[in-house]
């Protein structure tokens, strides 16, 4: 029977490189690039023994290493002397990759939140009164999905069936209708567009507009910092105009 | 109104940080307190944390993000972790070195992120923005209109900066340069292997380095 090992050791080529100069105690500014290389093509060769899957990416850093070797073979051809050091081409990356995974380690090192320091839970059970002035955060695509998530949960209990027949709403006219609301209103909240929505590609065409608005500025959406509360949709049109921005929908 | 000056500023302040759950900056102060003059909110900010140290509670005032918060204090973590009853939340190495690639070079797009580790980061660069750590800030206008990442104020609350500018800095290339301990004493080994035995108790240390043929040999030039 097969018996398959997965190691996450090395990352990537880089890291398998970076393995390979600290074991060998070389500097890094003058690698032993045959050696280097012979080792790099065995680990390779272990990897594939041992089932690992070997990623492009390091057959791609193999070929370099293979095509420095070949160079720094060849006798110095430039008549000017001072050519470029071949194995420059892995020296930069390596350098700039260490540095990255120096500050990375000082970065774990800091006192992190939720890990070594901690603030004041937060408290939900009350729903502070939205206020339109007050500090809110703008809201990233993720949390609107996770509440258009929660939106279609709450409709239908049970597998979500999608099934496309002839279009029977517009996102131009869904588009309308949340300004017309948001004309009266000024501000709503992110579910009461979805209050006179019954089926799932309903809601999704609600959904679709809704974007829209926000993507050409008409339409602000904001939630307060802590994640289970309310969405707030806020007009960013004055009251009179609707009518044309209603039209300019290019859809 | 309430006659907001009745009781001595640093109080006023210290309920006002007690009951918000994100830090509060000297903006958002001043906008509670508006006859106090900033420079007035920040001293008393100062005395607060001096307060704090000195009295050695097992809190403290900590300038994050651009602004105050009040949080336990690091030895205290594994009685807070009993009682939220969760683990600390970690990041994997690849996720910490990427996350640290979008905090010094952004805005960044994938493909630069991904020349510095030299493999794929799609399903990293998910994590990192379900986690709220980074954010997409645009599309940069060239062929492909790639998404441009950047670091959220999140970011900085996590790792306890007060801005981009107190990250710590980067080395200089040449640093690393021979003749230099860094030649030979790689800097990120001491903390690769302690994490591994953290994260992956079930792999001794012995497991880490894959057996090299060539291991008994000595290197061959």
């Amino acid at each position: 029977m097969d018996y398959e090992v997965k190691l996450e050791i090395f990352e990537g080529p880089l890291d398998l490189l970076l393995h390979l100069i600290h074991k060998n105690e070389v500097d890094i500014f003058d690698i032993p690039i045959s050696t280097i290389t012979e080792q790099y093509l065995a680990y390779l060769e272990m990897m594939k023994a041992l089932n690992m899957s070997v990623a492009g990416d390091f057959l791609v850093m193999a070929s370099t290493l293979v095509h420095i070797k070949s160079k720094m073979l060849l006798p110095c051809s430039d008549e000017e002397g001072e050519e470029e050091d071949p194995r420059n081409e892995i020296t930069r990356p390596l350098l700039e990759y260490m540095r990255i995974k120096e500050v990375a380690q000082e970065l774990s090192e800091r006192e992190i939140l939720g890990r070594d320091v901690f603030p004041r839970q937060d408290v939900s059970w009350y729903d502070a009164e939205p206020e339109t002035e007050g500090p809110s955060l703008d809201i990233s695509l993720f949390q609107l999905i996770d509440a258009f998530r929660r939106i279609i949960e709450k409709s239908q209990s049970g597998a979500m069936m999608l099934t496309f027949r002839h279009e029977r709403w517009s996102i131009k006219e869904k588009a309308r209708l949340i300004l017309s609301l948001l004309k009266e209103r000024k501000e709503m909240l992110f579910d009461e567009i979805f209050s006179e929505d019954r089926e799932v590609p309903e809601f999704i065409v609600t959904f679709l507009a809704l974007l829209e608005l926000v993507h050409i500025g008409v339409v602000k959406v904001f939630q307060a910092s802590c994640h289970t509360s309310d969405i707030r949709l806020v007009a960013n049109f004055e009251v009179d105009g609707t009518e044309e921005l209603g039209e300019d929908l290019t859809l | 109104m309430v006659p907001i000056m009745e009781k001595p500023l640093e109080l006023i302040i210290e309920a006002l940080l007690f009951a918000s759950s994100k830090p509060l900056s000297v903006q958002e102060i001043h906008r509670c307190l508006p006859d106090v003059p900033a420079p007035d909110i920040r001293a008393a900010l100062t005395g607060l944390q001096t307060t704090y140290d000195a009295m050695e509670r097992s809190i403290c005032l900590k300038e994050v993000a651009e602004g105050y918060q009040i949080r336990t204090r690091s030895a205290y973590a594994p009685y807070v972790l009993r009682m939220l009853r969760s683990s600390p939340s970690r990041l994997s190495r690849a996720a910490l070195e990427t996350l640290a690639i979008i905090a010094y070079k952004q805005p960044i797009i994938r493909q630069e992120i991904e020349q510095f580790r030299g493999v794929d980061a799609g399903g990293i660069l998910r994590t990192l923005l379900e986690k709220d750590l980074i954010r997409i800030m645009g599309r940069k206008t060239i062929p492909g209109r790639p998404l441009i990442y950047g670091t959220t104020k999140k970011f900085l609350e996590v790792f306890d900066l007060k801005d981009l500018e107190s990250l710590p800095k980067l080395k200089e290339l040449k640093d690393f340069g021979s003749g230099d301990e860094a030649a030979v004493h790689l800097p990120e080994e001491d903390g690769q292997v302690e994490r591994f035995k953290e994260n992956e108790t079930r792999s001794g240390p012995e497991e880490q380095r894959l057996p090299f043929p060539k291991d008994r040999e000595g290197p061959t030039a």
